[in-house]
C-alpha cells in the first residue's frame, strides 16, 4: 500500500507538472509579433459615410469552425465598429438549424431594426426569416440564398459557378499556346451544391480551349487532411500535367504538402476562397501556386453597409437609384502576383 | 494476482458469452490461446480472418494491376498507401484494445484533432519538434485517461462517456483555432513527410506505425496485459472473480487508445503540416470499420492486431484504386459500404465453420 502511495504520488505530479505545461501551450499568439494581427482591414471607404439615424442591426450565422467563416464574423464586427450609428448584436454562430431559428426569433423580438442572416443551410431557415420580413423586418441574406425572394429585402453573396469560370479562364489563357495540355481538378466535397457549380463554371470556360484537357477530377472535402490524402493519389495517378484548379484554400494547404512531399514542381496551381496563407505563397512566387480566384468573405462587411443603408433608407453609394438592389452577386477576382497586395489586407487565415 | 489464477475461468467465461442463443458456437483462435496453448501461436497469426482479407487485399491488387499497371504496382505507390494507412492504423490499434476489451471509443477522431492543434499552437511550436510530440502525446493520453476515469469509476456506458468526449474535445480544438488552420513552422517536423528523410526507402512514418503495429501485436499476445484485455471483454463478471482488476484494465484500455490518437495526431501534423480542428474527421467510424472487418467483435473478448492493420489497408487500397481510375467517390463511399457487409458475412461464416 505504501508502495502504491508513493508511485501515486509521484505519477500524480508528474501529471500535474505536464497539465501546467500543457496550458501553457494553447496560445496562438506569436512572440515576435507579427502574428495574425489586423487581416481582414478592409481600407475600401463605407458608403454613404456621414452618420444617419441609429441602426441596430442583428447577425446570425453558423458555427465559424472554418477560417472562411471566421473570416466573415470578423468582417461584420469590424464593419460595424467603423459606424457611430450602427449597433451589431451578434449572436453565437451555430449549425443547428433550429438553435439558428430560434437565434432569428430572440432578434426579431429584442427590436433589432435590419436582420443579416447567413443560414446554415438556407432551406430550412426559409419560415424564419420570412416571419421576420412579415414583421417588418428587412433581412439581408449573405451567400446561402433563402429558397423564395420573399424571404429576403437583398441577397449578398459569392459566386460559385464565376470562381470555376474564371479559374479556368486564367489557366486557358496560360496554357493556350501549350498542345496537348493536361489539368487536374481537385473538388470540393461532391454533395455540395456549389462543388458542382464550381466545376460546371471551370468545364465552361476551358471548353473555350480546344488544346486543353481535363484528365483527372477527384473530390476533397475541404479539410487539410482532405486535400493532402487526394492530392497525393492524384499526383501518383498523373505523372505529368500542366495545371491544377483547388477549390479551397484550406484543403489546399495539404494539397502544397502533398506536392512538396512527392517533390513535384512541372505544374501551376490555382486556389480558390482567398485564404491569407495563398495570398502569401502567391506573392512569394517560390511554390506552384501561382493564382487564387476569391470568394471574398467582405460580402458581410458590404452586409452590414447595406443593412444600414436599409435602416437609413438609403441606397447606394455610386448608385443612381434610391433604394438597395435586391441582388448582389459579387465577383471572384483572380488573385496573382502582380495584384496580390492590393487583396492581401482581405486574406483570412 | 497471477496469471495462472486468471486464465482458466476466464476462457470458459468467455466461451459461454460469445455463443448468443440461435448462433453456433464461436470458438476462437482468441481464446484458445488465452489458454496458453503455445501451437496455437502460429495459427493466430494467420487464422481465417487473416487469410481471408489477405485474399480481399490481393483480388484489390489484381484490380489495381490490370486497371492501373504502370501506376499502381510501383515502389512510389506502395510507399504512398502505406503513408496513408499510417496515421488512420495507429489509430486503429488503439481501437482494438478497446473493443477487444468489451468498449468502444467514438473519440478517437476528436483526440486527433485536438492533439493536433493543441501541438501546433504558435506557443508549442516555440519549444520544437520536442514541444509538438510531448504536447500531442499528453493530449491524447489525458483524454483517454479521462474517457477511462468515467467509464471505470463514473461508472458510464463507454458509448456515452466517449460521446461526451468526442463533442467536448471538437469544441476545444476549434475553441483553440477559432476555425483556422495552424501551419507548421519548424523544418523538422515538415522534413519528416518529404522524400529526403526516406530510410531505404521507407517514409519514417510507415515505420512509426509498423513500430506501433508490432508493439501492439506484443502487447495483446505476449503480456499478462493483452490476456486481461481479451479476458475482460469476453466476460467482465468471470474476469472480476478471477482476481482481475476490471475497472483499472478498463480505465488503460482508454488511455491506450488516447496514446495511440496523441501518435497519431503527430503523424497528421507531420503529413498534412499543420493542424486543424477538423482533423480526424470520421476517424472513429473508418477504425471501428477497420477493426470489424479484421475480425474484432463488437461485443468484445475477441480481435487481431493483424487483422485490423490489414482491415485499414484494404480501406486504403480502395481509396487509392479509386483515385488512380479517376472515379468519382460516391462509388468509393458505397464500395466500402459494400465490403464491409461482405468481409464480415465471410467471417461469420468461416467463424461457424471452425471446430
Amino acid at each position: 500500500m505504501n508502495g502504491m502511495g508513493r508511485r501515486g504520488l509521484l505519477f500524480g505530479g508528474a501529471a500535474a507538472g505536464a497539465g501546467v505545461l500543457l496550458a501553457g501551450c494553447t496560445s496562438n499568439e506569436s512572440n515576435d509579433g507579427d502574428g495574425d494581427g489586423d487581416t481582414g482591414a478592409n481600407n475600401q471607404a463605407a458608403n454613404n459615410d456621414e452618420p444617419g439615424p441609429a441602426v441596430t442591426i442583428g447577425f446570425a450565422g453558423p458555427q465559424a469552425d472554418h477560417g472562411w467563416l471566421n473570416a466573415i464574423n470578423e468582417e461584420a464586427r469590424r464593419r460595424a465598429d467603423e459606424y457611430e450609428d450602427v449597433t451589431l448584436e451578434i449572436t453565437e454562430g451555430s449549425n443547428d438549424t433550429a438553435q439558428q431559428i430560434g437565434q432569428i426569433e430572440s432578434l426579431v423580438n429584442s427590436g433589432v431594426d435590419v436582420l443579416v442572416v447567413l443560414p446554415a443551410d438556407g432551406r430550412s431557415l426559409t419560415q424564419a426569416a420570412l416571419s421576420a420580413m412579415n414583421a417588418g423586418i428587412p433581412v439581408i441574406n449573405l451567400d446561402r440564398v433563402f429558397d423564395t425572394p420573399q424571404a429576403y429585402r437583398c441577397w449578398i453573396g459569392g459566386d460559385n459557378y464565376g470562381m470555376g469560370l474564371n479559374a479556368g479562364h486564367y489557366i486557358g489563357e496560360r496554357l493556350k499556346d501549350v498542345d496537348g495540355a493536361k489539368v487536374v481538378e481537385l473538388s470540393g466535397p461532391d454533395n455540395l451544391e456549389l462543388t458542382v457549380q464550381r466545376t460546371q463554371g471551370f468545364d465552361d470556360a476551358l471548353a473555350n480551349y480546344p488544346n486543353i484537357e481535363k484528365v483527372a477530377r477527384q473530390a476533397a472535402d475541404f479539410t487539410v487532411e482532405s486535400g493532402q490524402s487526394v492530392m497525393s493519389g492524384l499526383l501518383q495517378a498523373q505523372p505529368e500535367f500542366h495545371a491544377i484548379w483547388n477549390h479551397d484554400d484550406d484543403q489546399g494547404v495539404g494539397a502544397e504538402r502533398a506536392i512538396d512531399q512527392a517533390g513535384r514542381d512541372e505544374f501551376f496551381m490555382v486556389g480558390g476562397a482567398g485564404s491569407l496563407h495563398a495570398m502569401e505563397q502567391i506573392q512569394a512566387d517560390n511554390g506552384v501556386l501561382k493564382a487564387t480566384v476569391l470568394y471574398p468573405p467582405t460580402m458581410a462587411a458590404s452586409a452590414i453597409d447595406l443593412a444600414r443603408a436599409v435602416g437609413q433608407a438609403k441606397g447606394v453609394g455610386g448608385l443612381a437609384e434610391f433604394e438597395i438592389p435586391s441582388s448582389i452577386t459579387l465577383y471572384s477576382a483572380v488573385v496573382t502576383k502582380d495584384n496580390v497586395e492590393q487583396y492581401l489586407p482581405t486574406g483570412f487565415n | 494476482m497471477t496469471t495462472g489464477a486468471t486464465q482458466e475461468p476466464t476462457s470458459t467465461a468467455s466461451l459461454d458469452k460469445a455463443s448468443p442463443p440461435g448462433e453456433p458456437p464461436q470458438t476462437s483462435h482468441a481464446d484458445a490461446a488465452s489458454n496458453g496453448r503455445p501451437k496455437l501461436v502460429l495459427g493466430k497469426l494467420f487464422d481465417l480472418h487473416t487469410v481471408s482479407l489477405l485474399g480481399v487485399l490481393a483480388v484489390l491488387c489484381l484490380i489495381g494491376g490490370i486497371t492501373q499497371g504502370d501506376k499502381f504496382l510501383t515502389t512510389s505507390n506502395l510507399q504512398l498507401v502505406l503513408v496513408q494507412a499510417s496515421v488512420i492504423g495507429v489509430v486503429t490499434v488503439g481501437m482494438t484494445f478497446v473493443m477487444i476489451g468489451g468498449g468502444i471509443d467514438l473519440s478517437v477522431g476528436a483526440i486527433v484533432a485536438l492533439a493536433s492543434v493543441w501541438c501546433t499552437t504558435v506557443a508549442t511550436q516555440d519549444f520544437g519538434i520536442g514541444g509538438i510530440i510531448f504536447c500531442a502525446l499528453a493530449v491524447g493520453l489525458g483524454c483517454g485517461l479521462v474517457n477511462g476515469v468515467l467509464i471505470s469509476y463514473g461508472p458510464m456506458v463507454p458509448f456515452v462517456a466517449t460521446l461526451a468526449m468526442m463533442v467536448s474535445a471538437r469544441g476545444l480544438a476549434l475553441e483553440i483555432t477559432g476555425g483556422s488552420t495552424q501551419m507548421v513552422t519548424v523544418d523538422s517536423v515538415l522534413d519528416l513527410g518529404r522524400r529526403d528523410s526516406y530510410i531505404f526507402g521507407i517514409p519514417p512514418l510507415v515505420i512509426m506505425f509498423a513500430v506501433i503495429t508490432v508493439l501492439g501485436w506484443v502487447l495483446l499476445n505476449r503480456t499478462t496485459f493483452g490476456r486481461r484485455t481479451v479476458a475482460i471483454g469476453g466476460n467482465p463478471e468471470a474476469a472480476r472473480l478471477a482476481g482481475i482488476a476490471v475497472k483499472r484494465q478498463r480505465l488503460m484500455l482508454y488511455a491506450l487508445s488516447g496514446l495511440c490518437c496523441g501518435i497519431a495526431a503527430f503523424m497528421l501534423v507531420v503529413l498534412s503540416g499543420s493542424g486543424q480542428n477538423t482533423n480526424g474527421n470520421l476517424y472513429e467510424l473508418n477504425a471501428i470499420a477497420a477493426a470489424i472487418i479484421g475480425g474484432t467483435l463488437l461485443t468484445g473478448g475477441r480481435g487481431t492486431i493483424i487483422g485490423s492493420v490489414l482491415g485499414v489497408m484494404v480501406f486504403t487500397t480502395i481509396t487509392n484504386l479509386f483515385v488512380l481510375n479517376n472515379l468519382e467517390s460516391a462509388f468509393q463511399q458505397i464500395a466500402t459500404g459494400a465490403i464491409i457487409v461482405a468481409a464480415v458475412l465471410l467471417q461469420r461464416r468461416s467463424a461457424s465453420q471452425q471446430p
